[in-house]
C-alpha cells in the first residue's frame, strides 16, 4: 500500500481540548523514572513559580501523538501502522505544559516521501492554549518500513 | 554576573527498565503499540523481543537535562533526537540504559547552551543526535 503523497502540505481542524491533570503529568514521570520533583510535587513546582506540577519536555507526545492518529489512522493516507517505527522526534518549547493547562493542537503534514523502498512521514504538531498563544511544537518523522 | 545554577554532575545517570515500566509509560503516554508489551507480537514482527518505547528512552534520557538545569522544566527550551537503536526488555530481566551528558556550545549573547545527551544500552547507542537546548 503505497503513501497518499497527496496528504503532504495538509493542515487538520484543531484537535482536543486535551485538559492536562496534575495524575497524567505525574504518572508520566514516574515512568520515565524521572526524580526532578517540579513533575511530581506541586509545592516545588510552586516555589519555582508555576501555578501546579510542570511536565517533562517530552510529555506532549502524548498529546501530539492523539492529533497524529487523524493522518496515521486514515485509510486514504496509505499510511501501514504495521510497519510504522519511529525516526525522529523533536520538541520546540514556548512556554513548559503546566497541569490545569486546556490545549488544543493543530497537525501540519510537513513531508511524505517515498525513500528507498520506504515512506517517511514528518508531521508538525502545533499545541496551543486556550488563549490560542503556542505552547509546545512537537515534529516527529515516521519511517514505513517497505516490504522489501 | 553569573545566569541561573546549573548542575553537571547530573548529567550522567544509569535508567532502568522493565516490563512493568513498560506497562507504566504505555499508560502514561498513551502509546499501546503491543510491541512494546507483548513478546509474541514483537516477534511476529521480526524483533527479537519486546522493546522499550522510543520516547520511554528520549524521555528517561533528557531527564538528566532537567536535572542539570536546577530541575527547572521551563529552562529547557527544545530537545530533539533521531532513534537509532532499540532498547530489547526480556520478561523478567532490568535493563540498564547509561545516560551521559555533556555541553557542547554555549551562546552567551543569547543566555543559551546546547547539549549533547547519549543513551547507550549494552554499549549499543539507542538515540543519535540527541541535543537540548537550555536557558543557561
Amino acid at each position: 500500500m503505497p503513501l497518499n503523497t497527496d496528504f503532504a502540505g495538509r493542515e487538520y481542524p484543531p484537535a482536543g481540548p486535551f485538559p492536562i491533570t496534575r495524575q497524567e503529568v505525574v504518572d508520566f514521570a514516574g515512568a520515565i523514572g524521572s526524580t526532578v520533583e517540579a513533575h511530581r510535587d506541586p509545592q516545588a513546582a510552586q516555589t519555582l513559580g508555576y501555578a501546579d506540577v510542570v511536565a517533562p519536555p517530552t510529555f506532549a507526545v502524548r498529546l501530539a501523538q492523539r492529533c497524529e492518529a487523524q493522518l496515521v489512522q486514515d485509510p486514504e493516507a496509505g499510511i501501514d501502522f504495521s510497519r510504522v517505527v519511529h525516526g525522529e522526534e523533536g520538541f520546540t518549547h514556548h512556554r513548559p505544559i503546566v497541569a490545569g493547562d486546556v490545549l488544543t493542537g493543530v497537525l501540519h503534514v510537513d513531508r511524505m516521501r517515498e525513500a528507498g523502498g520506504h515512506g517517511m512521514v514528518s508531521t508538525r504538531v502545533e499545541l496551543s492554549d486556550e488563549g490560542g498563544r503556542p505552547v509546545t511544537t512537537v515534529n516527529s518523522t515516521i519511517v514505513v518500513r517497505g516490504e522489501g | 554576573m553569573s545566569g541561573p545554577i546549573t548542575y553537571p554532575e547530573a548529567l550522567s545517570r544509569t535508567v532502568t527498565v522493565d516490563r512493568s515500566r513498560l506497562v507504566a509509560y504505555a499508560d502514561a503516554s498513551g502509546d499501546q503499540n503491543p510491541i512494546h508489551q507483548d513478546e509474541e507480537f514483537a516477534r511476529s514482527v521480526g524483533l527479537d523481543d519486546v522493546i522499550a518505547h522510543g520516547m520511554w528512552t528520549m524521555g528517561a534520557a533528557l531527564d538528566v537535562v532537567t536535572a542539570y538545569v536546577g530541575g527547572d522544566p521551563g529552562r529547557i527550551l527544545s530537545c530533539a533526537t533521531r532513534f537509532t537503536g532499540m532498547v530489547v526488555v526480556p520478561e523478567g530481566a532490568t535493563v540498564e540504559v547509561q545516560v551521559e551528558g555533556a555541553v557542547k556550545k554555549s551562546d552567551e549573547a543569547a543566555g543559551t547552551q546546547t547539549l549533547e545527551i547519549s543513551a547507550t544500552c549494552g554499549g549499543e547507542k539507542v538515540l543519535g543526535r540527541c541535543q537540548a537546548v537550555v536557558r543557561a
